[in-house]
């Protein structure tokens, strides 16, 4: 009865707001359903309405799916300062951050599916039914972390704001051990992504050990980035409070994991233009262009200019503590890893080809229309979380219907 | 959202010849719809039928992994293979599933100083292993290089001569090198790839589920995806097939060289090596000290490429 109770009111909830709302549900609805629609040309024709070849056999659908994944276990950078170090600002929002982090994972299962040439024998995967390939495949350790950390992600903040809707007390000897396991969960989603690549050692720009390290930095710049303006998003349309205090702790992390980041790529360049093997020639392809073939030069160089701008503007306190220009900042870093963490890492892991082709790739219209499906689902799935979890946040959701109870929250869950 | 229809479409005919559309043979009867502009924005509903689209029956759906099938299962799998080829090219079929023969390990070598880089393999190979016409595919790549070096990013495949060989020029052919230590069969996430135990790498290509992580792995361009539904003219097509080698493949799926495993396990030589003018192609069985390949491998200086990776092929290059 309680139960239902939730659901019919949630349900209420959701399809209740002001005219914006229904204006932006409605925008990512036809986006969704043109991505949608180009799918079902995807299904029915193949692969070959992309862009992709036997040359470049991954393009712009692993490209996003690499980025999400950072965007993903970037919740961790909220969860540690929250949980571990008891930091208030960070601890009364962290919940928004993990809100970010399921829809960021369930847009990265849709573009691996969205890749994926047989999505009917997707049953092939589950153990037992079919045969997940572990613990060889890193592909298959991939989908292992992937949905381990979307349940823990669902499973914590659900937990919670379930007991605050109910006014119950958090049982935190229950819930501590998971959001101990959800810390390095974090860290090996983005590990086992970076180690698929990594691995082959077909793929010489993939090859080199530097990748993890700098999946972590870079996805630690871009999901951060993200949560900034989500945030500023969140608490100007909803009663949600959130600090600047806690807006600016996180821009500090954002300039030290970029100043990591830019240092690992600068690494990356002195290894492999001092040593000038044929290992450069991936590099050289996504910086300057071979054989006369560059369509990432420009992409490549924008994504470099952004992140150093916004490197500059985090590192100087006076730009990072001003709205607009830690906000531009947030803008040039999330582009700039998109692009770097995208098609600019993806693929120049297969140029030149092995038996050393040049073959260039570019995504097909019905391709972008396919991703921007993705991302309109994606930003759906995260605006409806935020619509049933933030007023239970506030305390304008209960099952009490009172707003009197409304302190247990955070504050009580660290106790 | 026509404008966006539109360039599907021009995708769509820039890559796959108007000509051959109409020879095209739907992959699996009631469930081929072109697109066209109506199913584009009915795309909701024919979400809904994605299993129905992707996937041709029922019993190809549920069809479980060629390892794991009992005799029985085989024999029905077979059978339903074949009446699906009777439907779609008009001729009786063979699908084979001959195991191993017991000591055979095989391996293959190839003479780069007799090699003229005629292609003459490349192109038996296609007839041979119905390989796409439209889009093309062909396993083998027969790279050209000028004298003086063997820098693949100096080669080149885009060689059109009056006549080979070439002065100046060598050439070596490459193709799945069927490595003792494949990176290929390890990341698969279904197991759809593995290593036979005469040393053959094969693909279930109904189990395989098209992420293509096989082909990202492969050093050697050894792997081949199908971007759209494999076409063959039924006059081309080879009835003579394997489970496991040569028969026709479905969309969305990844196949390589399979050393012909539909004629090398049954006695007979590799199409590119029964084909090969100058005689540049050996093949045999690793294990029996007295066959052609182990004598090379024992009396000539021989090398793999890319040695370095320690994917161990058993396909050699050497200088006779």
């Amino acid at each position: 009865m309680a139960r239902s109770g939730f659901f019919i009111s949630a349900g209420k909830r959701l399809v209740t707001g002001p005219p914006l709302y229904y204006l932006w549900v409605l925008l990512l609805l036809v986006l969704a359903g043109i991505g949608v629609s180009a799918y079902a040309v995807q299904l029915k024709t193949g692969l070959i309405v992309t862009g992709m070849t036997s040359y470049v056999s991954w393009g712009f659908y692993i490209g996003n799916f690499t980025f999400l994944v950072g965007v993903a276990a970037a919740a961790v950078l909220l969860i540690i300062p929250a949980y571990l170090y008891d930091f208030g600002p960070i601890r009364d929002i962290v919940i928004v951050g993990e809100a970010l982090a399921v829809s960021a994972l369930s847009m990265c299962l849709m573009f691996v599916t969205a890749d994926l040439g047989r999505p009917d024998r997707v049953w092939h995967l589950i153990p037992g039914l079919g045969i997940l390939n572990l613990p060889q495949s890193l592909l298959g350790w991939d989908i292992v972390v992937l949905n381990g950390y979307l349940f823990l992600n669902l499973f914590i903040p659900g937990y919670i704001l379930y007991n605050a809707y109910r006014n119950r007390q958090v049982n935190m000897r229950f819930i501590w051990p998971f959001i101990l396991l959800s810390i390095p969960w974090a860290v090996s989603i983005h590990t086992v992504t970076a180690f698929i690549y990594n691995g082959l050692a077909a793929r010489p720009f993939w090859n080199a050990s530097i990748l993890a390290p700098r999946f972590l930095a870079s996805a630690f710049c871009s999901g951060p980035a993200l949560v900034i303006i989500l945030y500023q998003i969140v608490r100007h349309y909803t009663k949600f409070h959130v600090k600047d205090e806690a807006l600016h702790k996180i821009a500090e992390f954002i300039s030290i994991a970029m100043a990591v980041n830019l240092f690992l790529l600068f690494a990356e360049f002195f290894k492999e233009l001092y040593s000038n093997t044929h290992h450069l020639s991936p590099l050289k392809y996504l910086y300057l262009g071979l054989h006369g073939k560059g369509n990432l030069i420009p992409w490549i160089w924008t994504a470099f200019a952004f992140n150093v701008v916004a490197f500059v503007i985090f590192l100087i306190p006076a730009t990072r503590k001003n709205f607009a220009t830690l906000n531009l900042g947030c803008v040039l870093i999330i582009i700039g890893i998109w692009i770097e963490k995208g098609m600019g890492l993806i693929i120049p892991g297969f140029i030149p080809a092995p038996l050393g082709e040049v073959w260039e790739y570019m995504p097909t219209t019905l391709e972008v229309l396919i991703a921007i499906g993705i991302w309109a689902i994606g930003l759906l799935i995260l605006t409806l979380i935020l619509k049933i979890i933030i007023p239970i946040e506030t305390g304008e959701f209960t099952a009490a219907g009172t707003v009197a109870n409304s302190e247990l929250r955070h504050g009580q869950i660290a106790a | 959202m026509s404008d966006s229809n539109k360039t599907t479409q021009e995708t769509a005919t820039i890559r796959r010849d108007k000509k051959d559309r109409a020879t095209e043979a739907p992959a699996c009867g009631k469930d081929s719809i072109q697109p066209d502009r109506r199913s584009f924005l009915a795309g909701a509903a024919a979400f809904l039928g994605l299993i129905s689209v992707s996937s041709c029956s029922w019993q190809e759906f549920v069809q479980n992994h060629f390892q794991r099938m009992t005799k029985t299962e085989i024999e029905e799998t077979v059978e339903r293979l074949r009446a699906e080829y009777k439907g779609k090219y008009g001729k009786d079929f063979v699908v084979g599933t001959e195991a191993p023969i017991d000591g055979t390990l095989f391996g293959y070598a190839l003479d780069i100083q007799r090699c003229i880089g005629c292609r003459r393999c490349v192109y038996a190979c296609v007839d041979e292993n119905n390989q796409t016409r439209n889009p093309q595919m062909q396993y083998i790549r027969v790279l050209r290089f000028k004298d003086g070096n063997m820098d693949l990013e100096e080669s080149s495949i885009y060689y059109d001569p009056e006549e080979v060989p070439e002065k100046g020029y060598y050439y070596m052919p490459v193709q799945c090198q069927h490595c003792a230590n494949a990176p290929c069969t390890k990341v698969c996430p279904v197991r759809a790839t593995w290593t036979e135990p005469d040393g053959i790498v094969v693909v279930d290509y109904n189990w395989c589920i098209g992420c293509r992580y096989c082909m990202a792995a492969c050093p050697y361009m050894g792997r081949w995806f199908n971007f759209a539904d494999p076409v063959i003219p039924a006059d081309q097509v080879n009835t003579q097939t394997h489970y496991l080698g040569n028969r026709p493949r479905m969309r969305n799926v990844v196949e390589k060289c399979t050393f012909c495993i539909q004629r090398v396990r049954v006695g007979k030589y590799p199409m590119c090596v029964e084909v090969c003018p100058v005689g540049a192609r050996k093949f045999g069985n690793l294990l029996d000290p007295d066959s052609e390949i182990s004598r090379i491998i024992s009396t000539k200086r021989v090398f793999r490429l890319k040695e370095e990776l320690n994917t161990q092929p058993k396909f050699y290059y050497f200088f006779a």
